[in-house]
């Protein structure tokens, strides 16, 4: 929470206090006794808030959970990892029977709720779909296989970073070698197409199913599995980690925060807004895990990895280059999901899948390293993409624009 | 005033931004640009504002329109 006064002379308006408990935002003006109340993203004629502000907060806050999330019990440098967590669910939900990565984790769920919550209070709640669904589907499964060869998703890629994991900084040449891949293809005019609006009630769907898992796991029924040791036996306790979930899905819908659109918009357009989420990711998580004393430099028995370099790297170039071509991170995608954007549910679905394919086909990595299906399968996935990649750029496109009249002033 | 117009309804990102960015290489005068939500409409805005551009918003109906001019 933070209390600001602004001396604000244009027009009538004189003095306003700014009072932000995030992600809220309450204006008092004291000239006039005016009280106005939004979220965060508001721009107030004449008064333009600082949205970089916004996304370096969440990050900072993401950093902090993580930091929490761990000492509280989540395995180390996992506080946060969405492919991690989606992959436990999907073993909780007995779709790969891999016994140490079985747990329905209630960050993922706290997420999806906490993000459709705000959209729908917001006005940001849009039910639309239709964008190359299966195509997504498809780059969800890859992603989530390249970032189990690298075992985590970009988030986690940073927080293993930050506990002194040097192996990640492998990952993130990778993913940003993917990223350039993908803004390559986004130049010459790769698009998986428009969507269009759906019906209400369809975007419902996605943070229904959330909630339902989140029944499963506070009954426990019989068929739910759940791992007695390994890192799904590591766990914060489910209400913190759920709330953990709804404050980050909050921030993260409010700030667009996205660890693959950073690197993206940076080499795209120079613009350092998203990458800004990402860095305050990584400073907080610093001096957190130096505080908890999780933090251990090196490449060696870093926790929940391996030290295969090449395939730490090529596992993170899938990541990156699928991700671009989905338009955001998996983070992102559970976002954007809970906004109504069915696209992005498909895709989560396809992470799932991916998930479970990764377990009962072998093709995860493992502290020992990565196994022979898992390469075969990373360099499928990377044909793949390419081939997507390809397939969905029209080279003669150029803008469309209507009316085609000089500009009369 | 009459401007050139490019739809970037549907799209998911970041092409609002990018074709923002070859509109206006296209026509550096100025361009109008519609977006159907509130993240493309911040990113465009953000871009062109980094762009040296003024930047206009008329809400009609679920969509925005953004008027770029120099």
């Amino acid at each position: 929470m933070s209390i600001e006064k602004y001396n604000y002379t244009p027009k009538d308006i004189v003095n306003i206090i700014k009072i932000e408990i995030f992600p809220y935002l309450i204006l008092v003006n004291l000239s006039n006794g005016m009280v106005f109340t939004e979220v965060t993203d508001i721009k107030w004629e004449g008064l333009v808030l600082n949205e970089k502000k916004g996304i370096i907060i969440t990050g900072a806050i993401v950093g902090i959970l993580a930091t929490v999330l761990v000492k509280l019990g989540n395995p180390v440098n996992m506080g946060l990892c969405i492919v991690c967590f989606i992959r436990d669910t999907a073993g909780g939900l007995g779709l790969h029977r891999a016994g140490v990565v079985q747990y329905i984790r209630p960050e993922i769920i706290g997420m999806a709720l906490g993000a459709f919550i705000i959209a729908l209070i917001s006005g940001d709640y849009h039910v639309r779909g239709g964008s190359a669904p299966f195509t997504r589907f498809i780059l969800g499964i890859f992603v989530v296989i390249g970032s189990l060869m690298f075992l985590g998703c970009p988030l986690r890629m940073i927080l293993r970073l930050a506990g002194g994991d040097l192996n990640a900084l492998l990952g993130l040449t990778g993913f940003a070698i993917g990223i350039f891949i993908g803004v390559l293809f986004l130049n010459k005019g790769f698009s998986l197409k428009r969507t269009y609006k759906m019906q209400k009630s369809e975007g419902y769907m996605f943070p229904a199913v959330q909630l339902l898992f989140l029944l499963l796991l506070l009954i426990k029924p019989a068929f739910i599995f759940f791992s007695k040791e390994g890192p799904g036996a590591s766990y914060a306790p489910v209400a913190i980690a759920l709330a953990a979930g709804l404050i980050i899905g909050i921030g993260a819908q409010k700030t667009r925060l996205c660890m693959v659109g950073g690197i993206r918009d940076m080499i795209m357009f120079r613009d350092s807004h998203l990458i800004s989420g990402f860095i305050a990711v990584f400073i907080t998580a610093l001096i957190g895990s130096l505080l908890i004393g999780t933090f251990k430099l090196g490449f060696e028995a870093q926790p929940v990895a391996h030290a295969d370099g090449l395939w730490n790297f090529l596992g993170m170039v899938l990541c990156g280059c699928g991700a671009v071509m989905l338009g955001g991170c998996p983070m992102r995608q559970i976002i954007l999901g809970a906004e109504g954007n069915i696209d992005s549910v498909i895709t989560v679905m396809g992470m799932y899948v991916g998930a479970a394919f990764s377990h009962n086909f072998g093709l995860a990595a493992s502290v020992s390293g990565p196994s022979s299906n898992g390469q075969i399968a990373v360099i499928v996935g990377l044909v793949v993409v390419l081939i997507i990649g390809f397939m969905n750029t029209d080279r003669s496109a150029e803008v469309k624009m209507k009316g085609d009249v000089k500009l009369e002033i | 005033m009459k401007y050139n117009q490019v739809d970037t309804r549907g799209r998911s990102c970041p092409e609002p931004v990018l074709l923002t960015k070859k509109a206006i290489v296209q026509s550096p005068e100025g361009v109008q640009i519609i977006a159907d939500d509130t993240t493309a409409r911040d990113n465009i805005t953000r871009f062109a504002k980094n762009s040296g551009y003024n930047v206009e918003t008329v809400q009609q109906g679920a969509d925005y329109v953004l008027t770029l001019t120099r």
